[in-house]
């Protein structure tokens, strides 16, 4: 296996844009990947995109040969991964694999997704075709209620709060606050947070990540190569992708994620590395619980403490171990399909030290976090100075 | 379709913001119902609002969703 960096990363803005297609976001990410690594569309050997649901958001399907061609992109492998919120966690997680193993050099990873076009009954039906169809998802699931019942049996078995979940939610608006790149850049309080609208009990609209469009590219290579384009590459060091039951009924225990425990050991071990080894994270915080779950899953604290760990401030820019210093997907914006590679494109951020007023200070070893539907694909990958 | 029987509630949450398939039902409360053997079913909740641990029977299938009552 050959080692891979990390040599270009290009991301637009997540938010709302009623004048934007999901084409145009695309492509607008990925040239500005290519620019930032130096490269031409011409050089690259495979196109991978991940996007969740862009047939059923814009109607339009055979995605990716439509972006590469749009970006220059011709004659090669252009193809959609699809594992919901995951979708480009899983693109990358295969791009990186089919480098390693030589089977191309120059790769394009993009993720998309173009959500505002719709009304929320509708995108909140989307988005629950991520889950049971059959089940729970026939029985009035949505995303919200999936993660509000874990949320209620996590604060059953552990003791977690209301506050501690909100604690997850005031942090991710403080960074966001400072990223030009983030849908909502505004700061909230506890009290806010407390007494938003309810979503499905005991989940707030501030628990809840944001409905976002956007896109974010990764250009990948061997590490050998990466010098040829960049002076600053990073490292993959570690990459896992592992899977569970899509139903939460089935699930022996929903109060912690099984894939993600089993693709964040297989990332350790390929990077040669500890839970404790790692500096900071982008977590897959699509609701405030799934961050403080997160943070127990990777080993970052022990189970049950995720919540205190929270309040307390460990997680903070300045605390013991930087989460979400992008503002994660409650404050940066869960465009789903874009999700994956945009943690990619923060983690890579940070080690580069381009992170702006959002830069952590300990910055030589990231881990990114990108989770699908309520636990069913898990992306763990761990990035570190070339 | 089978008779599910009684069972104990695992986990639960009262939705506000509904698919489209649901608008008219909001709120209604959906719960994960622990049926004894490791078996669990995700269903709705009819009549009086359930917590983690009460005790609730089936009532019927509506639609091919179950509904569960709590146990007096």
């Amino acid at each position: 296996m050959r080692p891979v960096a990390v040599a270009g990363i290009g991301k637009t803005a997540f938010g709302a844009f009623p004048d934007r297609d999901l084409r145009s976001l695309a492509v607008e990410a990925g040239q500005k990947a290519l620019e930032n690594g130096h490269a031409n569309a011409s050089q690259v050997e495979a196109f991978y995109l991940g996007n969740f649901a862009g047939p059923s958001f814009t109607g339009q399907n055979h995605l990716a040969p439509y972006i590469s061609t749009a970006l220059g992109i011709t004659g090669v492998p252009a193809t959609r991964f699809e594992a919901a919120c995951a979708s480009s966690g899983s693109a990358f997680f295969h791009a990186v694999s089919a480098v390693a193993a030589g089977l191309y050099d120059i790769v394009l990873v993009t993720g998309v997704e173009k959500m505002t076009s719709q009304p929320t009954p509708k995108v909140t039906e989307i988005l629950a075709g991520a889950g049971d169809g059959c089940g729970e998802v026939r029985a009035g699931a949505t995303f919200p209620a999936l993660f509000a019942m874990i949320a209620r049996r996590h604060m059953y078995q552990y003791g977690t709060t209301r506050e501690q979940l909100a604690a997850v939610a005031v942090k991710n608006h403080q960074n966001g606050a400072k990223n030009p790149l983030a849908h909502m850049r505004k700061v909230i309080t506890m009290e806010q947070a407390m007494k938003g609208k309810m979503i499905a009990e005991p989940l707030t609209v501030y628990d809840c990540s944001l409905i976002s469009d956007g896109a974010a590219a990764v250009l990948i290579m061997p590490l050998e190569r990466a010098s040829e384009f960049t002076d600053k590459p990073v490292r993959v060091l570690g990459i896992a992708q592992t899977s569970d039951h899509v139903a939460l009924d089935e699930k022996d225990d929903i109060t912690t994620f099984r894939a993600v425990k089993t693709s964040a050991a297989k990332a350790y071990k390929m990077a040669g590395v500890q839970a404790s080894d790692i500096q900071f994270a982008e977590v897959h915080d699509c609701f405030t619980i799934a961050e403080i779950i997160a943070i127990e899953d990777l080993g970052f604290v022990p189970k049950g403490e995720g919540g205190p760990f929270s309040l307390a401030g460990g997680t903070c820019l300045q605390g013991e171990r930087p989460v979400n210093a992008s503002g994660g997907l409650k404050s940066k914006g869960h465009p789903v399909g874009a999700t994956g590679t945009g943690q990619i494109c923060d983690v890579v951020e940070q080690i580069r030290g381009q992170a702006g007023e959002r830069q952590v200070k300990r910055n030589s070893l990231g881990l990114a976090q990108n989770l699908g539907g309520s636990g069913a694909t898990s992306v763990i990958t761990i990035l570190g100075a070339a | 379709m089978s008779e599910l029987g009684a069972g104990t509630i695992y986990t639960e949450t009262v939705v506000y913001s509904p698919p489209e398939a649901y608008v008219n039902d909001v709120p209604y409360q959906l719960a994960i119902v622990e049926l004894g053997a490791g078996r669990r079913v995700t269903g709705r909740i009819d009549g009086e609002r359930v917590q983690i641990g009460d005790r609730v029977q089936f009532a019927e299938y509506r639609n091919n969703v179950p509904f569960f009552i709590k146990q007096s």
